[in-house]
């Protein structure tokens, strides 16, 4: 049974389909000749897995798909097919993301280039399987490119960019795309499919030049090592980080030119910011409720902006301080939690407190909401609320740091 | 702010769940042929799906992008323009295994708005089981037996396209019949299923209910417990373990009853349910045995009655029960009550044995899925028929 359905073509270039968030990015995966992919199922991202094993035995796509034992193996498989130059696509959820750990670690260590998909999914227990972000966020210091997406043409563009970004020789660093289980993975939507001509335009072949494991190539890799190597090693990580993100601004530009999609800053999106008084932060689908909000209040008189994240790393600290720093109050909506961490903040709004810290200027009050766990919906009614409280802070009035919203209490 | 159309579909799990699927995204499809935007989703918390419990599928649409983001992100939509319930026997209400509560058939509907059902019921006995609204709706039956497919294997008895053709009939603002069989040809290559969806548009009629026509049963409900009311650990206590039954005659007290779920009572998981004849019945134990869900309480005198508030209806008992015609699966639609049988037939055993012969008689054959070779070629051109009928 098909899955996806072209409704019309756009003078021969594009095709319109009704398709997932993940189906998207199974279509993505062809589109870039997706050498090997492994697979295990566990929901929210096993679509993908659905998808791409559909396109397979379709003949749609010519690729070894390999069904893995458990994550951990899945995870190793494409670690050690991409240093030996095949280009790979994996994915996973929740706690089957945390079970690939080791393979998690080693994989940004050892500069491979993994493009995988996280279908956001609550860590169990309970065995919750709607949308959390703290899967992804668990590799967050360790080297991997980190983006959430919010709509499946977000998603499908993406992949694209980050098989071109994480596979420049300058980088070699893997990244990990973030959909919201449910809204994203299991929501179809119209998506443009953009031509094959256009992606090989975009997408040059990966090429893993002088670390391709190979007899002609004679290198060993990831021996053991001893207080006397490790910081430097660790250094050159640091240095690549660094790189990314010019590379990514390249990227995007590219992408605009050559498919005609403009996605603007890369880093992160505004939405009605220019005359703000007060601004909401947040990652992922959450924005859609945080939208139909803003536009409810600014009916109100109420000048509420919104900033989304994309690329949680890099983090671009700068650029999203120069940004906070127009609006008297930020709250930042965090579908995470990090129990124990300063103020018992979530992780999104820590990292927003840190980049106003240390940027010349002025500091505004960053107030931190934890909502949308396990799946829970972000009701406009809760941005409401949220928008209330950062009020409050604008004006100066004493609110807490940390804030639970939707929560029955 | 542009108009936002909300469909829903409301189907059995797993046997349902491809036509589901085919009707919104249908819906989108063919609302995109007239230059409109819109998502199509399963009601996430409905995964995975179990045998025949109910479940929802949705497709919002809307004129504009921006409008089809206030029915975006959300597991369901708070109100719809129209409710599809592809088996009658959904009427009696959707009792979904991730939320707790009865939410009747209509309850989504917005005021004024039309509930389509697939049935060959006449719609007095369709709001025998529907519950009442306060406010009124339309009520449309596309006449047909409720479509069951395997789970792998979709039964293709156009009951999809007859829905979609009727739904541009209903709402001409959301897709015209044109856009339906554009998007038939284009999605299922099937020109006869665009004239299926073309007859079905123009036979068409609909009744109005009035409030408070219908069940008057008040729909039971769960209130959550706050964060600091529940036990710590994710730790629940156990359902106490049950005990005797009493004869409602005699009142003797033997046999047990375990206790059952009190959140969840399947009431509305069932397309059909087994009927009994005690006065056969051999005592060979295989019906409680064998039952997946320990449905059968065993009675004072070792006979087992099968307790409607554990039964979803798959039929394992009927399949083993060695006896012939003593435990015979019947559609769900013709009963009004989930009352003990064993206590019916212990207080007049021929009172019950008029009943019993009665629903055996005059049941309407369901079957779950795909059971056997040759099934769906009885039973699609079976089907055809009705809808040619009309």
């Amino acid at each position: 049974m098909a899955t996806a359905t072209v409704v019309e073509e756009q003078r021969g270039i594009e095709k319109t389909a009704l398709i997932t968030g993940s189906e998207a990015i199974a279509v993505a995966c062809k589109l870039a000749d997706v050498d090997v992919i492994t697979a295990y199922p566990i929901r929210p991202y096993d679509t993908v897995m659905q998808y791409v094993a559909k396109l397979v035995s379709n003949g749609e796509m010519d690729c070894e798909y390999i069904v893995a034992e458990g994550e951990h193996s899945q995870f190793e498989i494409v670690k050690h097919a991409c240093a030996c130059g095949a280009r790979v696509f994996c994915g996973s959820s929740g706690v089957g993301w945390m079970y690939a750990m080791e393979a998690l670690t080693v994989t940004p260590a050892l500069r491979v280039p993994l493009v995988c998909m996280v279908g956001n999914r609550a860590l169990d227990d309970p065995g919750a399987f709607g949308v959390e972000h703290n899967d992804a966020l668990a590799v967050r210091d360790l080297g991997w490119q980190l983006v959430w997406v919010d709509s499946a043409q977000e998603a499908l563009d993406t992949a694209l960019i980050a098989y071109r970004v994480s596979e420049d020789r300058r980088i070699f660093l893997p990244c990990a795309i973030s959909c919201d289980g449910a809204f994203l993975t299991h929501s179809q939507a119209l998506v443009k499919i953009p031509s094959q001509e256009k992606v090989n335009e975009f997408l040059p072949r990966y090429n893993r030049a002088d670390l391709l494991l190979h007899p002609d190539n004679p290198i060993t890799v990831a021996p053991q090592g001893n207080e006397d190597w490790v910081m430097e090693i660790r250094r050159q990580n640091y240095a690549a980080m660094e790189r990314v993100s010019d590379v990514l601004r390249e990227a995007y530009a590219d992408f605009e030119h050559i498919f005609g999609r403009s996605y603007g800053n890369p880093f992160f999106e505004e939405y009605q910011t220019q005359d703000a008084d007060v601004v909401l932060m947040g990652m992922g689908t959450l924005s859609t409720p945080v939208k139909v909000a803003i536009r409810q209040m600014r009916k109100e008189g109420k000048k509420v902006g919104f900033v989304r994240m994309r690329w949680f790393r890099p983090f671009a600290a700068e650029q999203l301080a120069k940004s906070l720093q127009r609006f008297k109050a930020v709250g930042v909506i965090d579908r995470d939690y990090s129990f124990g961490s300063p103020y018992m903040s979530g992780v999104l709004t820590n990292d927003v407190r840190t980049a106003l810290y240390s940027a010349p200027g002025p500091k505004p009050p960053v107030l931190g909401f934890i909502a949308g766990l396990g799946g829970r919906e972000v009701t406009v009614p809760d941005v409401e609320k949220v928008t209330e409280c950062v009020y409050e802070a604008a004006q100066g009035k004493k609110q807490p740091l940390t804030r639970w919203i939707g929560l029955r209490e | 702010m542009g108009r936002l159309f909300a469909i829903e579909v409301i189907y059995r799990g797993i046997f349902q769940k491809t036509l589901g699927t085919r009707l919104t995204r249908g819906v989108v499809l063919a609302a995109h042929h007239d230059g409109k935007v819109g998502i199509s989703f399963g009601r996430y918390g409905d995964s995975p799906e179990r045998n025949g419990i109910p479940a929802k599928s949705f497709a919002i649409v809307a004129s504009d992008q921006q409008t089809l983001e206030e029915g975006m992100a959300k597991y369901e939509p708070k109100e719809v323009d129209v409710t599809i319930a592809v088996d009658d026997t959904l009427c009696k209400g959707v009792e979904s295994w991730a939320w707790y509560g009865l939410q009747p058939v209509n309850k989504l509907l917005k005021p004024g708005g039309t509930l389509i059902v697939t049935s060959l019921e006449k719609p007095e006995a369709l709001l025998e089981m529907a519950h009442r609204k306060d406010a009124p709706y339309q009520l449309a039956i596309i006449r047909g037996k409720p479509s069951f497919s395997g789970l792998w294997v979709y039964k293709d008895d156009h009951t999809d396209v007859r829905i979609l053709g009727a739904l541009a009939k209903i709402l001409p603002d959301l897709f015209s019949l044109k856009s339906v069989q554009k998007t038939i040809v284009e999605e299922w290559k099937n020109p006869v299923k665009a004239e299926s969806a073309a007859r079905s548009y123009e036979r068409l009629t609909t009744t109005t209910v009035k409030p408070n026509q219908g069940n008057p049963e008040v729909p039971y409900k769960f209130d959550l417990p706050k964060w600091h009311e529940m036990g710590e650990g994710i730790a629940i206590p156990c359902i106490p373990k049950g005990g005797a039954v009493q004869d409602p005659t005699s009142l003797a007290s033997g046999g047990f009853r375990p206790d059952r779920n009190p959140t969840f009572k399947k009431y509305t998981t069932r397309t059909m349910r087994p009927v009994v004849n005690f006065d056969t019945c051999i005592k060979c134990t295989l019906c409680w045995l064998h039952c997946p869900d320990s449905c059968f309480d065993v009675t004072p005198e070792g006979l087992y009655d099968a307790n409607m508030l554990a039964c979803c209806g798959c039929g394992v008992c009927e399949a083993v029960c060695p006896v012939k015609d003593c435990v015979t699966m019947v559609n769900e639609a013709e009963f009004a009550n989930n009352d003990s049988q064993w206590e019916d037939w212990r207080k007049s055993k021929d009172t019950y044995k008029v009943w019993l012969e009665g629903k055996i008689k005059t049941r309407e054959v369901r079957s779950h899925g795909f059971r056997y070779r040759g099934q769906y070629d009885e039973q699609v051109p079976e089907m055809l028929e009705i809808a040619k009928q009309g």
